[in-house]
């Protein structure tokens, strides 16, 4: 439990259906400040209260050093390749899914349940734990469950899956239950409201280098590779003639950050990507080659791919149209209708829609 | 089946005569005692009557005894009362790393406000040594605070020894006696203790008071400002009933003393002695001679103690482990740090059991029981329940 609406309400709908449930807050981040404050000490206050309220006992855990080995280090790594990772992803798969879970089934729980936005069920043919998109469109999360593996979720229980968020909402009101209109967090959890910028250079060295044109016209300077993400047009600093400017690509090895003159320029159109780290949640699909939908960022409406398993283990994924500001580092999930088949992690961009021959960090070996 | 309560020395339930007599207090005695009419006479009595008793139950006199609100406030009374009356003297203080937050945390403003803080180190068991003190005390040293008896893991310090060490010095002793009040004979006219703290829910007493023992010789800075009570030493109108109980609590303790002692020392046997026989893997964190009887602190190698607590707890087991941060999760304990180093084992799987008159040994024998079941279950889980 965060001390959020959600899992405050996920908590109290297993009580009334009958489970035993046992409230645990994750302390993964120690940011106690120089008076000895911490940000989770208002949550598990929170905590503590609805648990209260809904009349369950709540325990708290301590995987600070398991987050900063598994998300943390994954973190700083992945900006350092020059990649955009996705923390999120990473703590569904090694914290929430991983440690907690081994956690609660040391202390004797038949399931884990959180206030994720997806659906579980079993698979009638073969008895597996299939991911089923949420109920609530618009809030369906299954894009940062994508890393979870078959023996993760077969002990999951989402009990919001079937809700739309303002019902949730609404059943946290009825119960009068403290965290009702507490706001929906956002953001990356560990640097919260901080500055982004401000929180990486504190782990990161930035190194300044030169923007550039696809074409290779100087533009001006950027701060550090890092502190830049595909498709993204606000901080850049730079302004005049043929803008605005959208972040194409990087060249780690010179340093170099591409950038492109509005945002239909092809230079940030491609036809496909490269994937590693794939997980498929029910096992391997039948066909190597396979038409699905896909999602390469959270809230994204679905775009037909066309799926080609390669034989080194990983996969080309061909749009059926060309799509904007594919980012390496964050995670491409895929889709059969209401089924969420897997996931992977994005490695390469294929055939950025333009002619300059750009080194595109995206590009390296793979 | 009734949860069993082992974690006494994070406070003990009210003893019933001591609540009958609050109660009576709080129905017929309505009156401030620093008052000039009737009211204020008779509650005066009250207070007067329970610091009669509990100077009594140490050895000292009623003039002695301040009252507080508890361990903490005697502690940062005595600490920071102390230093502040004596800086012209040196700002040298000793303490030790095993000590209370309550005297840590004084002695770190203390440092913040220019003073110098020398810690003792520990040994294995938890005792400091009489060497170190000496090598570390200064001319200027004005203040030597030991705790009597350690909270988490038991071990007795030599307060007898360090009190006589001290005579003829100008530094004051205090001791932070929370913990070892209630199950150890102490006795200022024979020891030369100038300051001494407690605190009345530990010894099934009332929460929210206790008293600060001060040597007549000795004058403190008061850390309160207000009115004139406790002879200017501590302002704040008296909390009578509480009072009132305290006195009855102490009168209690010492009637009861050596049964407390024993009833304790017996439960901590068969608690011993029936994991022992269950096959558990543990070991005593402590001194086996010099410790408190009711606090048994015991190491279960690779068992995670988040884990453990939170198992105990749903089999109604209630015990602790170092302290609770300010967002609940189980901080390694600085006294097993202390003990062991900061990365050692025993800061991760140690656990304390505390023990209370009122515990029955069909208690004992089901919390063993349990405990032995479950840190079974916990040193297996860690592999068989992993995901991968």
């Amino acid at each position: 439990m965060s001390g959020g609406v959600d899992s405050t309400v996920a908590a109290l709908l297993l009580k009334q259906k009958g489970y035993d449930v046992i409230g645990i807050f994750m302390k993964n981040w120690d940011d106690t400040d120089d008076n000895g404050v911490c940000t989770a000490t208002e949550d598990y206050e929170d905590v503590v209260r609805v648990c209260g309220q809904i009349g369950i006992p709540y325990y708290a855990v301590n995987f600070e050093k398991q987050y900063w080995d598994r998300v943390f280090t994954y973190f700083l790594e992945e900006y350092k390749a020059g990649r955009t990772p996705n923390p999120d992803v990473m703590c569904n798969k090694e914290i929430k899914f991983k440690a907690f879970l081994d956690h609660a089934l040391s202390l004797g729980a038949d399931y884990v349940a959180t206030g994720h936005y997806a659906r579980v069920a079993e698979d009638a043919e073969t008895g597996k734990t299939l991911m089923l998109r949420a109920a609530d469109q618009n809030k369906d999360q299954t894009y940062f469950l994508n890393q979870l593996a078959q023996d993760q979720i077969a002990k999951v229980l989402f009990p919001l899956g079937d809700l739309e968020k303002p019902e949730v909402r609404e059943i946290a009101r009825e119960h009068h239950l403290a965290t009702a209109n507490k706001k929906d967090s956002t953001g990356i959890c560990f640097i919260g409201e901080r500055n982004f910028k401000e929180f990486l250079s504190q782990y990161l060295p930035a190194n300044r280098g030169e923007i550039r044109t696809v074409d290779g016209e100087f533009k001006g300077w950027h701060d550090g590779l890092m502190y830049y993400t595909n498709g993204q047009r606000q901080g850049l600093g730079i302004g005049g003639p043929g803008g605005p400017w959208f972040v194409c690509g990087k060249d780690l090895a010179h340093n170099v950050l591409y950038v492109a003159p509005g945002a239909d320029h092809p230079a940030l159109y491609s036809q496909g990507l490269i994937a590693e780290k794939i997980n498929w949640f029910s096992g391997e699909p039948k066909d190597s080659v396979f038409h699905c939908t896909a999602k390469f960022r959270y809230r994204q409406k679905d775009r037909p791919v066309m799926v080609h398993v390669l034989e080194n283990g990983k996969l080309e994924v061909v749009f059926d149209n060309l799509e904007w500001a594919i980012t390496p580092g964050q995670a491409v999930v895929f889709y059969d209708g209401e089924v969420c088949l897997g996931g992977a992690t994005i490695a390469t961009v294929l055939n950025p829609g333009t002619d300059a021959s750009i080194d595109f960090v995206d590009s390296a070996p793979l | 089946m009734d949860p069993i309560y082992l974690d006494h020395a994070a406070t003990s339930p009210i003893d019933p005569q001591v609540l009958e007599i609050m109660i009576d207090t709080y129905k017929k005695v309505i009156g401030n005692p620093e008052s000039i009419h009737s009211f204020g006479r008779q509650a005066r009595k009250v207070v007067d009557d329970a610091r009669h008793e509990i100077a009594k139950s140490i050895g000292a006199r009623s003039r002695e005894i301040v009252f507080t609100s508890g361990g903490t406030e005697g502690d940062n009374m005595a600490i920071i009362g102390a230093a502040r009356a004596r800086q012209a003297l040196g700002k040298h203080i000793i303490t030790t790393d095993v000590e209370h937050h309550a005297v840590f945390r004084a002695c770190e403003y203390l440092a913040s406000c220019g003073f110098s803080i020398d810690y003792l180190h520990v040994d294995a068991s938890g005792r400091i040594s009489l060497e170190e003190l000496e090598e570390k005390l200064r001319e200027d040293t004005i203040l030597v605070s030991v705790m009597y008896g350690n909270n988490e893991v038991g071990t007795l310090q030599p307060i007898r020894e360090i009190a006589h060490l001290l005579a003829d010095h100008q530094a004051l002793f205090h001791t932070d006696a929370v913990q070892a009040f209630g199950t150890v004979d102490m006795d200022v006219k024979d020891t030369p203790i100038d300051l001494l703290s407690m605190s009345g829910h530990k010894i099934n007493g009332p929460k929210g008071i206790g008293f600060l023992y001060v040597r007549d010789s000795v004058s403190l800075a008061p850390i309160t400002h207000g009115g004139d009570q406790e002879r200017k030493r501590r302002a704040g109108t008296h909390n009578v009933p509480a009072i009132a109980g305290l006195g009855e609590a102490v009168a209690l303790v010492r009637a009861n003393l050596t049964d407390r002692i024993n009833t304790c020392l017996k439960l901590r046997r068969i608690m011993l002695d029936d994991l022992t026989a269950e096959g558990a893997n543990f070991q005593v964190n402590g001194n086996p001679e010099h410790f408190l009887p009711q606090v048994l602190n015991l190491y279960f190698p690779g068992v995670a103690i988040e884990s453990l607590l939170t198992r105990l707890d749903l089999e109604g087991v209630a015990a602790s482990s170092g302290s609770a941060c300010t967002a609940g999760s189980v901080e390694p304990s600085h006294v097993l740090s202390a003990m062991f180093g900061s990365d050692a084992p025993e800061t991760r799987s140690s656990l304390r059991l505390s023990f209370g008159v009122e515990n029955t040994e069909d208690e004992i024998h089901r919390a063993a029981q349990i405990l032995a079941k479950t840190v079974r279950a916990l040193s297996t889980t860690g592999k068989a329940g992993e995901i991968k």
